[in-house]
């Protein structure tokens, strides 16, 4: 559970106050989500974590927007969330590109969205495409790009329409091991220059010990947060240090903690 | 981050496209191409030459004919270089009823495929009307368009109608949804997102229909000038039946097929061009 703040704190980007979340699946009801509580700070790097089932996907649709809560409240500058926007991008894990625009015209797509002019439109997709280094390929089509690439453009995307927290979906979870890591440095090092908040769900433990301010510890049947742990390890980490290999421990020991019980 | 992507070691760029195997060039895949059609030219002159049938003409009568029929001074008979009218006439109907047809067909697909009401009142009408084919409408078409142009026009608008509809529908109801949800959270909303997400990503279900919509245009214009027009390829080849000339038959089924598939290959050149980011969408 995130600590409590005093009175004086400044207003959290996003407070997801008592969310729950059921569907129906014909006469089934399945609780998604049961009563999550979770502040997010302006600036944070929130990494969620739990099995499949857990609701983490749920959570992060709920703050993009694409689900309401059953009951609870999400809040996004203690407004609430009724409808996706543009303040909140989504990095989906299929990327999600539309593949008849090249990428410069991807890029674009939301700053049209949004009546920009074309000269801005233009300075805006420059500079993010310089951003994720696809000079060279502003003018290919998604199907012409690798994984990495693709996930790339997505990101870009969601920053080239000012988005100021950017929600993503087990990102580089269909990516090779060297390309996610060289993806995990370059979010890393966009999220530092820009000041993001980035809310990012993942099942691997050490992406999230390697990218997190605070990692969340969800835990299914029904979906709940368990515990919410900041880490202070100092960045750059390095994953193969005994101070990682011990918070690796630690989560690990929380994330299958339910299993037993389950099976109990 | 630019010099970290700039050192991206090649495993990172797409692959290179696999080369098909066995490579022979385009001449080597012409001749492959021409293998079952000279056979066939083969088997047509060894049957007419043998006389193991007196009612067709041999494949020099025939290209004979052919060339009196383009360009006459040969036979100057009353189908004498006459090709380029009746060409002209079958061409109209067949372009004119195909026209009609995507004109009426793309807005319904439209409307049937994104509007729940237009799909429950028309979807049922339509599935029933589908199965019954272009030529049980033939009588009726005669009654309510008399013997003529009309009626054939009204045929190969049938012809046509149904392929661009279905697949109109088809692509617009299989649009990814998360393409919706990338657009409504990148500021795109509502009916804007028709033009910006649903037409682009039904274009190449819609391209299909209009593709095999044009092809059913040519298939059904024989049937089409049955109808008792005076002019067009298929009265030439009715005409040919009446008068027992089989190679003008056989001069008409070849001209049919020659400027059916030119037309099919220029439809297909166009729906490349527009379609060169479908990486499934290549013919």
């Amino acid at each position: 559970m995130a600590e409590t703040e005093t009175l004086s704190a400044p207003l959290p980007i996003i407070d997801i106050r008592n969310v729950s979340k059921t569907f129906w699946l014909g006469e089934q009801k399945i609780e998604a989500l049961s009563g999550a509580n979770l502040e997010i700070r302006k600036g944070e790097f929130i990494c969620l974590i739990g099995a499949s089932g857990c609701g983490k996907s749920t959570l992060l649709r709920i703050m993009a927007g694409f689900e309401q809560p059953s009951s609870g409240e999400a809040l996004m500058w203690g407004k609430p969330i009724t409808e996706p926007g543009p303040s909140r991008g989504m990095v989906f894990q299929d990327y999600a590109l539309f593949p008849w625009l090249t990428v410069r015209n991807n890029i674009a797509f939301g700053p049209k969205s949004q009546g920009r002019s074309t000269g801005e439109v233009k300075d805006i997709c420059d500079r993010f495409i310089e951003m994720v280094g696809l000079q060279k390929f502003a003018n290919a089509y998604p199907h012409q790009l690798s994984g990495g690439m693709r996930q790339r453009v997505a990101i870009a995307r969601v920053l080239a329409n000012d988005a100021e927290l950017v929600l993503m979906d087990e990102p580089f979870g269909a990516l090779d091991a060297m390309t996610r890591e060289r993806l995990q440095d370059e979010l890393l090092e966009i999220w530092e220059r820009t000041k993001l908040t980035v809310v990012f769900v993942t099942h691997a433990i050490e992406e999230a010990i390697f990218l997190a301010d605070r990692v969340v510890v969800m835990s299914p049947g029904p979906g709940r947060i368990d515990s919410d742990n900041r880490l202070t390890l100092p960045r750059p980490r390095d994953v193969a240090s005994p101070e990682f290999n011990e918070i690796r421990r630690d989560l690990s020991a929380r994330l299958h903690s339910h299993h037993g019980k389950k099976a109990a | 981050m630019v010099d970290v992507t700039s050192s991206a070691p090649a495993a990172e760029t797409a692959p290179p496209r696999k080369a098909s195997l066995p490579y022979l060039g385009k001449a080597g895949d012409f001749a492959l191409a021409m293998i079952v059609p000279g056979l066939l030219l083969l088997l047509w002159y060894v049957a007419t030459t043998q006389r193991w049938t007196r009612l067709i003409p041999t494949p020099a009568e025939t290209a004979e004919y052919m060339v009196d029929f383009a360009f006459g001074g040969i036979y100057d008979d009353a189908f004498s270089a006459t090709l380029h009218i009746h060409l002209i006439a079958s061409m109209s109907r067949v372009y004119g009823g195909f026209l009609l047809a995507a004109m009426v067909a793309l807005p319904l697909g439209l409307l049937i495929g994104r509007i729940p009401l237009a799909r429950k009142t028309l979807d049922p009408f339509f599935q029933l009307m589908r199965p019954i084919p272009v030529t049980a409408w033939l009588p009726l078409s005669m009654i309510l368009f008399g013997l003529g142009a009309k009626s054939a026009f009204s045929l190969v608008f049938l012809g046509a109608f149904y392929p661009i509809l279905l697949n109109t529908i088809f692509g617009v109801k299989n649009v990814d949804p998360k393409l919706f949800e990338a657009a409504s959270m990148l500021g795109c909303r509502g009916n804007a997102q028709f033009f910006r997400v649903v037409l682009p990503a039904a274009l190449p279900s819609i391209f299909t229909g209009l593709r095999l919509g044009l092809g059913l245009a040519w298939f059904v214009i024989v049937v089409g000038e049955m109808t008792g027009v005076p002019q067009g390829l298929g009265a030439v080849i009715m005409d040919g039946r009446t008068l027992s000339r089989t190679e003008l038959v056989i001069c008409g089924m070849i001209i049919i097929g020659i400027v059916g598939y030119l037309s099919d290959r220029i439809v297909m050149m166009i729906g490349n061009h527009l379609l060169r980011w479908s990486p499934t969408h290549h013919g």
